[in-house]
Protein backbone atom coordinates (compact mmCIF):
# COMPACT_ATOMS: atom_id res chain seq x y z
CA UNK A 1 0.00 0.00 0.00
CA UNK A 2 2.73 2.42 1.00
CA UNK A 3 4.82 1.41 -2.01
CA UNK A 4 2.01 2.21 -4.45
CA UNK A 5 1.58 5.67 -2.93
CA UNK A 6 5.30 6.23 -3.29
CA UNK A 7 5.15 5.25 -6.96
CA UNK A 8 2.24 7.63 -7.54
CA UNK A 9 4.05 10.48 -5.85
CA UNK A 10 7.17 9.77 -7.87
CA UNK A 11 5.35 9.84 -11.21
CA UNK A 12 3.47 12.95 -10.10
CA UNK A 13 6.75 14.63 -9.19
CA UNK A 14 8.33 13.70 -12.52
CA UNK A 15 5.29 15.03 -14.38
CA UNK A 16 5.39 18.30 -12.42
CA UNK A 17 9.09 18.67 -13.12
CA UNK A 18 8.54 18.17 -16.83
CA UNK A 19 5.74 20.72 -16.95
CA UNK A 20 7.72 23.32 -15.04
CA UNK A 21 10.68 22.72 -17.32
CA UNK A 22 8.41 23.37 -20.26
CA UNK A 23 7.17 26.59 -18.69
CA UNK A 24 10.75 27.66 -17.95
CA UNK A 25 11.72 27.03 -21.58
CA UNK A 26 8.78 29.10 -22.77
CA UNK A 27 9.69 31.98 -20.45
CA UNK A 28 13.28 31.90 -21.65
CA UNK A 29 12.04 32.00 -25.23
CA UNK A 30 9.87 35.02 -24.37
CA UNK A 31 12.79 36.77 -22.73
CA UNK A 32 15.11 36.23 -25.69
CA UNK A 33 12.48 37.42 -28.15
CA UNK A 34 11.69 40.47 -26.05
CA UNK A 35 15.33 41.41 -25.59
CA UNK A 36 16.86 40.64 -28.95
CA UNK A 37 14.09 40.60 -31.55
CA UNK A 38 10.91 42.53 -31.02
CA UNK A 39 9.11 44.14 -28.11
CA UNK A 40 5.77 45.75 -27.43
CA UNK A 41 5.49 49.18 -25.88
CA UNK A 42 2.69 51.40 -24.67
CA UNK A 43 3.41 55.02 -25.41
CA UNK A 44 1.56 57.95 -23.90
CA UNK A 45 2.05 61.65 -23.49
CA UNK A 46 1.96 64.71 -25.72
CA UNK A 47 5.58 64.84 -26.83
CA UNK A 48 5.12 62.89 -30.06
CA UNK A 49 1.93 64.54 -31.34
CA UNK A 50 0.63 64.28 -34.03
CA UNK A 51 2.50 61.07 -34.82
CA UNK A 52 1.48 59.26 -31.64
CA UNK A 53 -1.78 59.83 -29.79
CA UNK A 54 -1.99 61.58 -26.45
CA UNK A 55 -3.86 58.82 -24.66
CA UNK A 56 -1.58 56.00 -25.62
CA UNK A 57 -0.63 53.79 -28.51
CA UNK A 58 0.50 50.21 -28.54
CA UNK A 59 3.52 49.91 -30.80
CA UNK A 60 5.86 47.19 -31.93
CA UNK A 61 9.54 47.94 -31.75
CA UNK A 62 12.37 45.86 -33.07
CA UNK A 63 15.66 45.48 -31.28
CA UNK A 64 17.86 44.41 -34.18
CA UNK A 65 18.50 47.82 -35.72
CA UNK A 66 20.09 49.45 -32.66
CA UNK A 67 22.37 46.45 -32.23
CA UNK A 68 23.73 46.59 -35.78
CA UNK A 69 23.86 50.36 -35.84
CA UNK A 70 21.14 50.91 -38.41
CA UNK A 71 19.34 53.69 -36.55
CA UNK A 72 19.39 57.02 -38.34
CA UNK A 73 17.72 60.41 -38.47
CA UNK A 74 13.95 60.23 -38.83
CA UNK A 75 13.50 56.98 -36.90
CA UNK A 76 11.11 56.81 -33.97
CA UNK A 77 12.95 55.05 -31.17
CA UNK A 78 12.52 53.86 -27.61
CA UNK A 79 15.26 55.35 -25.45
CA UNK A 80 16.06 54.89 -21.78
CA UNK A 81 15.71 58.33 -20.21
CA UNK A 82 19.08 59.83 -19.13
CA UNK A 83 17.51 61.57 -16.15
CA UNK A 84 15.56 58.58 -14.86
CA UNK A 85 16.94 55.17 -15.79
CA UNK A 86 13.73 53.39 -14.87
CA UNK A 87 11.78 55.16 -17.64
CA UNK A 88 11.79 54.45 -21.33
CA UNK A 89 10.69 57.32 -23.58
CA UNK A 90 9.65 57.45 -27.23
CA UNK A 91 11.25 60.13 -29.39
CA UNK A 92 12.48 60.70 -32.93
CA UNK A 93 16.16 60.66 -33.85
CA UNK A 94 17.18 64.00 -35.33
CA UNK A 95 20.91 63.51 -35.62
CA UNK A 96 23.60 60.92 -35.04
CA UNK A 97 27.25 61.41 -34.11
CA UNK A 98 28.97 64.03 -36.18
CA UNK A 99 25.75 65.62 -37.42
CA UNK A 100 25.20 69.31 -36.98
CA UNK A 101 21.73 69.79 -35.46
CA UNK A 102 19.83 73.10 -35.41
CA UNK A 103 17.02 73.23 -32.92
CA UNK A 104 14.64 75.76 -31.42
CA UNK A 105 15.59 76.07 -27.77
CA UNK A 106 12.29 77.18 -26.26
CA UNK A 107 9.52 77.49 -28.89
CA UNK A 108 6.86 78.56 -26.37
CA UNK A 109 8.74 81.67 -25.30
CA UNK A 110 11.15 82.70 -28.02
CA UNK A 111 12.34 82.03 -31.55
CA UNK A 112 15.97 81.51 -30.62
CA UNK A 113 17.59 78.53 -32.24
CA UNK A 114 20.92 76.89 -31.53
CA UNK A 115 23.22 74.65 -33.47
CA UNK A 116 25.18 71.82 -31.95
CA UNK A 117 27.43 69.07 -33.24
CA UNK A 118 26.41 65.69 -31.86
CA UNK A 119 29.41 64.20 -30.01
CA UNK A 120 30.89 60.81 -30.84
CA UNK A 121 28.84 57.87 -29.69
CA UNK A 122 25.74 60.00 -29.03
CA UNK A 123 22.43 60.74 -30.74
CA UNK A 124 20.14 63.76 -30.66
CA UNK A 125 16.47 62.99 -30.04
CA UNK A 126 13.46 65.30 -30.15
CA UNK A 127 9.75 64.81 -29.78
CA UNK A 128 7.58 65.65 -32.80
CA UNK A 129 5.69 68.12 -30.61
CA UNK A 130 8.52 70.48 -29.72
CA UNK A 131 6.23 72.69 -27.64
CA UNK A 132 5.69 69.98 -25.06
CA UNK A 133 8.58 67.57 -25.18
CA UNK A 134 11.35 66.79 -22.72
CA UNK A 135 14.14 65.75 -25.04
CA UNK A 136 17.74 66.39 -26.06
CA UNK A 137 17.06 70.13 -26.00
CA UNK A 138 16.76 69.79 -22.23
CA UNK A 139 19.07 66.91 -21.32
CA UNK A 140 21.57 67.01 -24.17
CA UNK A 141 22.71 64.34 -26.58
CA UNK A 142 22.04 60.82 -25.45
CA UNK A 143 24.65 58.02 -25.63
CA UNK A 144 23.92 55.47 -28.32
CA UNK A 145 23.99 52.72 -25.69
CA UNK A 146 20.72 53.98 -24.23
CA UNK A 147 18.81 53.14 -27.41
CA UNK A 148 16.45 50.33 -26.65
CA UNK A 149 14.48 49.68 -29.84
CA UNK A 150 13.24 51.16 -33.10
CA UNK A 151 9.50 51.52 -33.51
CA UNK A 152 8.21 50.19 -36.81
CA UNK A 153 4.51 49.30 -36.39
CA UNK A 154 1.49 50.60 -34.54
CA UNK A 155 -1.08 48.09 -33.27
CA UNK A 156 -3.55 50.15 -31.23
CA UNK A 157 -5.80 52.13 -31.63
CA UNK A 158 -7.23 50.01 -34.47
CA UNK A 159 -7.88 52.95 -36.74
CA UNK A 160 -4.16 53.72 -36.77
CA UNK A 161 -3.01 50.16 -37.36
CA UNK A 162 -0.07 50.22 -39.74
CA UNK A 163 3.57 51.12 -40.15
CA UNK A 164 4.93 54.15 -38.38
CA UNK A 165 6.35 55.96 -41.36
CA UNK A 166 9.23 58.34 -41.51
CA UNK A 167 8.37 61.98 -41.54
CA UNK A 168 10.13 63.95 -44.25
CA UNK A 169 12.76 66.01 -42.42
CA UNK B 1 16.65 8.93 -41.56
CA UNK B 2 17.64 7.76 -38.08
CA UNK B 3 20.68 10.00 -38.06
CA UNK B 4 18.49 12.90 -39.20
CA UNK B 5 16.30 12.38 -36.14
CA UNK B 6 19.31 12.26 -33.84
CA UNK B 7 20.67 15.44 -35.38
CA UNK B 8 17.33 17.14 -35.00
CA UNK B 9 16.95 16.23 -31.33
CA UNK B 10 20.55 17.27 -30.71
CA UNK B 11 19.88 20.61 -32.35
CA UNK B 12 16.76 21.06 -30.23
CA UNK B 13 18.72 20.30 -27.07
CA UNK B 14 21.47 22.75 -27.93
CA UNK B 15 18.90 25.39 -28.78
CA UNK B 16 17.14 24.91 -25.44
CA UNK B 17 20.38 25.04 -23.48
CA UNK B 18 21.40 28.15 -25.41
CA UNK B 19 18.11 29.88 -24.69
CA UNK B 20 18.25 29.12 -20.99
CA UNK B 21 21.92 30.09 -20.75
CA UNK B 22 21.27 33.38 -22.53
CA UNK B 23 18.35 34.21 -20.25
CA UNK B 24 20.32 33.45 -17.13
CA UNK B 25 23.30 35.44 -18.34
CA UNK B 26 21.06 38.39 -19.18
CA UNK B 27 18.95 38.49 -16.08
CA UNK B 28 20.84 36.93 -13.23
CA UNK B 29 24.59 36.49 -13.47
CA UNK B 30 27.37 36.17 -15.99
CA UNK B 31 31.15 35.98 -16.26
CA UNK B 32 33.22 38.72 -17.85
CA UNK B 33 36.98 39.02 -18.34
CA UNK B 34 38.67 42.17 -17.11
CA UNK B 35 41.07 43.76 -19.59
CA UNK B 36 43.51 46.51 -18.87
CA UNK B 37 45.00 47.80 -15.67
CA UNK B 38 42.68 50.68 -14.82
CA UNK B 39 41.36 48.75 -11.84
CA UNK B 40 44.64 47.45 -10.52
CA UNK B 41 45.48 46.30 -7.92
CA UNK B 42 41.89 45.14 -7.46
CA UNK B 43 41.85 43.37 -10.81
CA UNK B 44 44.83 42.48 -13.01
CA UNK B 45 47.46 43.53 -10.51
CA UNK B 46 50.44 42.62 -12.68
CA UNK B 47 51.24 45.22 -15.27
CA UNK B 48 54.41 43.74 -16.68
CA UNK B 49 54.55 40.27 -18.12
CA UNK B 50 57.33 38.46 -16.41
CA UNK B 51 56.54 34.85 -17.21
CA UNK B 52 55.05 35.57 -20.61
CA UNK B 53 51.49 36.74 -20.93
CA UNK B 54 49.60 37.25 -17.68
CA UNK B 55 46.07 35.98 -17.67
CA UNK B 56 43.18 38.41 -17.28
CA UNK B 57 41.05 38.18 -14.20
CA UNK B 58 37.56 36.84 -14.74
CA UNK B 59 34.77 38.13 -12.57
CA UNK B 60 31.29 36.99 -11.74
CA UNK B 61 28.80 39.76 -12.20
CA UNK B 62 25.23 39.84 -11.02
CA UNK B 63 22.41 41.63 -12.76
CA UNK B 64 19.74 41.89 -10.09
CA UNK B 65 20.67 45.53 -9.54
CA UNK B 66 19.38 46.39 -13.00
CA UNK B 67 15.77 45.95 -11.86
CA UNK B 68 15.75 49.01 -9.67
CA UNK B 69 19.02 50.71 -10.68
CA UNK B 70 20.04 50.95 -7.08
CA UNK B 71 23.77 51.29 -6.65
CA UNK B 72 25.91 52.34 -3.71
CA UNK B 73 29.24 54.07 -3.31
CA UNK B 74 32.13 51.74 -3.87
CA UNK B 75 30.30 49.32 -6.17
CA UNK B 76 32.37 48.08 -9.06
CA UNK B 77 30.27 48.15 -12.19
CA UNK B 78 30.55 47.18 -15.83
CA UNK B 79 29.00 49.64 -18.27
CA UNK B 80 29.19 50.67 -21.89
CA UNK B 81 31.34 53.66 -22.67
CA UNK B 82 29.36 56.82 -23.56
CA UNK B 83 31.65 57.55 -26.50
CA UNK B 84 31.52 54.06 -27.93
CA UNK B 85 28.56 51.88 -27.08
CA UNK B 86 30.31 48.70 -28.11
CA UNK B 87 33.13 49.16 -25.62
CA UNK B 88 32.55 47.93 -22.09
CA UNK B 89 34.39 49.49 -19.19
CA UNK B 90 34.73 48.41 -15.60
CA UNK B 91 35.10 51.02 -12.86
CA UNK B 92 34.12 51.86 -9.33
CA UNK B 93 31.23 54.18 -8.45
CA UNK B 94 32.55 57.17 -6.53
CA UNK B 95 29.56 59.51 -6.69
CA UNK B 96 25.79 59.04 -6.93
CA UNK B 97 23.22 61.60 -8.17
CA UNK B 98 23.38 64.72 -6.05
CA UNK B 99 26.92 64.20 -4.79
CA UNK B 100 29.58 66.86 -5.16
CA UNK B 101 32.84 65.56 -6.60
CA UNK B 102 36.16 67.39 -6.53
CA UNK B 103 38.19 67.02 -9.71
CA UNK B 104 41.91 66.67 -9.01
CA UNK B 105 43.25 68.49 -12.04
CA UNK B 106 41.14 71.61 -12.05
CA UNK B 107 40.03 73.18 -8.82
CA UNK B 108 36.39 72.70 -9.75
CA UNK B 109 33.72 70.94 -7.79
CA UNK B 110 31.17 69.13 -9.93
CA UNK B 111 27.68 68.11 -8.88
CA UNK B 112 26.60 64.73 -10.24
CA UNK B 113 23.32 65.32 -12.14
CA UNK B 114 20.17 63.26 -11.77
CA UNK B 115 20.38 59.91 -13.54
CA UNK B 116 24.18 59.99 -13.71
CA UNK B 117 27.01 58.69 -11.59
CA UNK B 118 30.70 59.39 -11.25
CA UNK B 119 33.03 56.47 -11.82
CA UNK B 120 36.75 56.16 -11.38
CA UNK B 121 39.26 53.38 -11.80
CA UNK B 122 41.26 52.25 -8.79
CA UNK B 123 44.51 52.84 -10.63
CA UNK B 124 44.38 56.58 -11.04
CA UNK B 125 47.37 56.64 -13.36
CA UNK B 126 45.94 54.74 -16.30
CA UNK B 127 42.21 55.04 -16.22
CA UNK B 128 39.74 56.57 -18.64
CA UNK B 129 36.85 57.49 -16.43
CA UNK B 130 34.58 60.26 -15.32
CA UNK B 131 37.59 62.52 -14.98
CA UNK B 132 37.90 62.41 -18.73
CA UNK B 133 34.31 62.16 -19.88
CA UNK B 134 32.26 63.95 -17.24
CA UNK B 135 29.64 62.38 -15.04
CA UNK B 136 29.05 59.00 -16.53
CA UNK B 137 25.56 58.01 -17.50
CA UNK B 138 23.94 55.85 -14.91
CA UNK B 139 21.83 54.13 -17.44
CA UNK B 140 24.59 53.73 -19.94
CA UNK B 141 24.96 51.16 -17.26
CA UNK B 142 22.63 49.05 -19.38
CA UNK B 143 25.10 46.27 -19.04
CA UNK B 144 25.82 47.43 -15.56
CA UNK B 145 26.47 44.60 -13.31
CA UNK B 146 27.19 44.72 -9.69
CA UNK B 147 30.25 42.67 -9.05
CA UNK B 148 29.61 40.52 -6.05
CA UNK B 149 32.76 38.45 -5.95
CA UNK B 150 35.53 37.66 -8.32
CA UNK B 151 37.33 34.52 -9.23
CA UNK B 152 40.90 34.47 -10.37
CA UNK B 153 41.20 32.27 -13.43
Amino acid sequence: MGLRNLKQWKSFAIEALNQSFLVAKFLCFLHVTNTYLCTVALTYGPSMLPTLNLTGDLVLAEKISPRIGKVGPGDVVLVRSPVNPRRVVTKRVIGIEGDSVTYVVDPKNSDRSDTIVVPKGHIWIEGDNIYDSNDSRKFGAVPYGLLQAKVFWRVLPPKDFGPLGQRAK
Amino acid sequence: MGSGNILWSLAKNYFTVGLIGLTISDRYASVVPVRGTSMSPTFNPQTSTFWGSSIDDCVLVEKFCLEKYKFSHGDVVVFSSPSNHKERLIKRIIGLPGDWIGTPHSHDVVKVPEGHCWVEGDNSLSSMDSISFGPDLLESVYAALHISWFVLM
